[in-house]
């Protein structure tokens, strides 16, 4: 069974119905460490060691976070500039994350026809994750399609809570699923359309 | 009395206030202002008050027993217990070499019988409590070594005075002339009776204090009226000082006594608060009548012999201090300070002469002049102090030259003033970034372990002019001041401001009320050391209590802000903020308007982005 690690981060994490939703279905799940990065680190002051150590003991890295600007919260940026070192993660014997898989966990506004050409937004969730993807590839990473809840606001309870337990269904399936069908994934636009 | 009673409150008060102020301008202290003014309007000088002046003398040593109740209040039991190596130690040598001394002298040069002279020489042994505590207490050295080995050795002698009273009737060699008001209860009792006596009203005091005084302090409490605390706080002290005078007990001990015993009670900084004024008047007092009492004539007419036993005493007290002190392993300059400040011959020997002329024990020709010499001893001792200060303790501060060893090479950009806890917090941290201060600290001992532990620490008071030079302010580029006392600052901000203008000052306060004073000096850099630590605590108090950490930490840093702001907006409002902020009242006052302030500005108006509630409604209409 892969190991998951959660980086969790949301500046607003009491004020948002969606991410509520979506941590407490995968709360204290096995195999699924949960790191509340705004809690932790409310002063941004990263403990690069520990943070590195979390990394190492873990098989999947989720960047689990809310679009802003779309893009991610400061803290996640933060965290990503901090812990990925040269010569850890990237660059000569940078090679500690080789073979782990990475993906953003993401909830937005914008429902997924607005992230469209087409669109209000122009573009595509995956096109605006680009910054990620090109990052997991730099740190030798095998970097799968984003988990999204789109249109959060005008989601009903009903429709939050059966999102958040695929949310959960989604990381069991990846904690078990065989090499072969993980590498099948990256053909997929959004992991929430995964059928396993 | 009466009739003159406004005449002479205009005489003390006015020569208070013009002496007093020009003393503390002069750098001499308070006491020595008051000593001075009891001087001008006592008989020799103006004339204003004659005969009274002892009459003032009594009345204004309840000032003193009303500084030992504090002192009392000030040190719980627990305290008090830790302190008897101290008390013990110091104080029972220093009294009883003091008095050997003076025994001897007393039988071989003054020709006194062996009883006659041990009573003058205990009286001589005692130092100045009200003297020493005032001038320690200014000039903030309560905590140093100094400060706290003179507590013990005044604490000891204030206890000493017990047995020594005891002790004096039985010197006498002829039967005591006491009339009838001063024996008060103890008249006609067989020794046995006055000794239960004395006992009973100890105890009754100890016990008193908690079955009986804090309840109907508590009583009285409830009334919510503030003055009548006021009046039942004096009450409390004048009825011990009265109990313990009645069985012939030093009142101030008593006083002490009851102030230890109620050190614990949730009264204590009530108390302390409300006493603390009559406290500071009555010393003025005291010590003007101290002033005026000096018999001036009795001075000029043998001034060499006065002068010859003021010095000789005073030496002699001084030097088996200084060995005392050498003995306990002080610091030079922490000895210096000790046995200057203990030298003299204290209030207590004013009582303890009365005693024995009641007695019959002296002629009353010697209790006069000495009399004198404890009064001039008390005056000459400020004068000391201050020579000490500006001549002595700069050369013994440190063993090394100071020319040589202390100047920076270079020159530092850096200079810190005073390394105790809040400033080797950021001489630490500047260390850590590399940036070595120069620092300087008036306590030689802590000089010495510092530059053991390979800090620039060197010895010396931040606000003598030559110093600064020394430390390098020319070249330097910021003078940081992590002294909390708001007068030094004052001064250090107006060095800064004269003769180098180009050195940012960072200083450190207490509360909003200091930062009011340097702000309206034009002091830029103000750091209330109230402010940070406990809106951190505030906001790990959000944190314990559920709130999301980040959240609690951006609401805190906001809180700091406001607050900051808020301050020096309404500093600019309001000039002397600090006259203004005076009383209790508008204190209260003030923490309405703040209170009020922060109610209007509505904290969750913040984090608009972030809040996805607020995007819901702004996008579902």
């Amino acid at each position: 069974m892969r190991r998951v690690l959660v980086l969790f981060a949301h500046p607003k994490f009491e004020k948002s119905r969606a991410n509520k939703a979506l941590v407490q279905a995968i709360a204290g799940l096995e195999g699924i460490t949960f790191h509340d990065l705004y809690e932790r680190y409310p002063h941004f002051q990263i403990d690069v060691a520990y943070e590195q150590k979390l990394l190492q003991q873990h098989d999947i890295i989720v960047w689990h976070h809310p679009i802003y600007w779309y893009s991610c919260p400061p803290l996640l940026k933060q965290w990503i500039d901090l812990v990925l070192e040269i010569g850890w993660a990237y660059g000569k014997g940078g090679e500690q994350l080789k073979g782990k898989y990475l993906f953003n966990a993401v909830s937005s506004g914008g429902s997924r026809e607005v992230y469209q050409p087409e669109g209000r937004n122009r573009f595509s969730l995956r096109q605006f994750l680009a910054p990620f993807e090109q990052t997991a590839w730099l740190c030798h990473l095998q970097y799968l399609p984003p988990f999204a809840v789109q249109g959060t606001h005008r989601l009903t309870e009903l429709e939050l809570e059966e999102v958040a337990l695929q949310y959960a269904q989604t990381l069991r399936q990846l904690q078990h699923a065989s090499d072969a069908s993980l590498s099948e994934l990256n053909a997929l636009e959004y992991l929430n359309d995964w059928k396993a | 009395m009466s009739g003159h009673f406004l005449e002479s409150a205009l005489v003390y008060l006015g020569a208070a206030v013009v002496c007093v102020p020009v003393a503390k301008r002069l750098g001499l202290g308070s006491v020595l202002g008051y000593l001075l003014a009891g001087m001008l309007i006592g008989p020799f000088a103006l004339g204003f008050i004659g005969e009274e002046g002892d009459d003032i003398l009594h009345i204004a040593e309840f000032g003193v027993v009303i500084m030992l109740f504090l002192i009392g209040l000030e040190l719980e039991p627990k305290a008090f217990w830790r302190m008897r190596k101290q008390i013990l130690g110091l104080g029972g040598w220093q009294v009883l070499l003091t008095t050997l001394l003076f025994w001897l002298v007393g039988m071989a040069l003054w020709q006194l019988s062996w009883s006659a002279a041990l009573a003058l020489a205990l009286a001589l042994s005692m130092s100045s409590t009200a003297l020493v505590l005032q001038n320690m207490k200014e000039q903030g050295r309560m905590n140093t070594e100094a400060g706290k080995s003179a507590f013990a050795v005044l604490l000891f002698q204030d206890i000493a005075v017990i047995p020594i009273l005891a002790l004096l009737p039985l010197l006498a060699v002829a039967p005591a002339v006491t009339g009838a008001e001063e024996s008060g209860l103890l008249a006609g009792l067989s020794a046995w009776w006055q000794a239960a006596l004395i006992l009973g009203s100890i105890v009754a005091v100890i016990l008193s204090g908690r079955w009986l005084i804090v309840p109907l302090l508590r009583v009285v409490a409830q009334t919510r009226i503030r003055e009548l605390f006021v009046a039942s706080a004096l009450l409390l002290v004048v009825a011990v000082a009265v109990l313990m005078q009645a069985v012939g007990l030093s009142a101030a001990l008593g006083a002490f006594l009851a102030g230890v015993v109620l050190a614990n009670s949730e009264y204590r900084h009530a108390l302390e608060s409300d006493l603390e004024p009559f406290k500071g008047l009555l010393l003025g007092l005291f010590f003007m009548a101290v002033g005026a009492s000096i018999n001036f004539q009795l001075l000029l007419d043998d001034w060499l012999k006065v002068l010859v036993l003021v010095l000789g005493v005073m030496g002699c007290k001084g030097m088996i201090l200084a060995a005392i002190g050498k003995y306990f392993k002080f610091g030079t300059d922490q000895n210096f300070i000790f046995s200057f400040g203990l030298m003299q011959v204290g209030e207590f020997a004013f009582v303890l002469f009365a005693f024995m002329g009641q007695l019959g024990l002296l002629p009353v020709a010697d209790l006069q002049l000495f009399t004198a010499v404890t009064a001039l001893s008390m005056t000459l001792t400020p004068v000391f102090g201050l020579v000490n200060e500006r001549y002595l303790l700069p050369r013994v501060g440190t063993q090394q030259n100071p020319q040589a060893a202390d100047v920076p090479e270079g020159g530092k950009r850096v200079i810190l003033a005073g390394f105790g806890h809040f400033g080797s917090t950021i001489g630490r941290l500047l260390r850590a970034n590399g940036v070595e201060a120069t620092i300087l600290d008036y306590d030689a001992d802590q000089v010495e372990l510092l530059r053991k532990m390979g800090f620039k620490v060197f010895y010396g008071d931040a606000t003598r002019e030559d110093l600064l030079e020394l430390a390098g302010a020319a070249e330097a580029e910021m003078l940081i001041s992590a002294i909390p006392n708001v007068e030094t600052n004052l001064i250090l901000a107006e060095m800064v401001h004269k003769h180098h203008p180009h050195l940012k000052f960072f200083a450190r306060t207490r509360n909003r009320f200091d930062a009011y004073e340097l702000m309206e000096q034009g002091v830029q850099h103000i750091y209330r050391e109230t402010l940070d630590t406990s809106v951190r605590m505030g906001a790990e108090i959000l944190q314990s209590l559920g709130f999301r950490a980040y959240s609690a930490h951006r609401s805190a840093q906001d809180f700091m802000r406001f607050d900051e702001s808020a301050m020096s907006h309404l500093a600019l409002k309001k000039r002397n903020m600090k006259e203004y902020i005076q009383s209790v009242r508008e204190t209260i006052r003030w923490q309405e308007e703040l209170l009020l302030a922060d109610k209007d500005r509505s904290l969750s108006d913040q984090d608009h982005s972030w809040d996805s509630e607020a995007i819901r409604k702004n996008v579902m209409g």
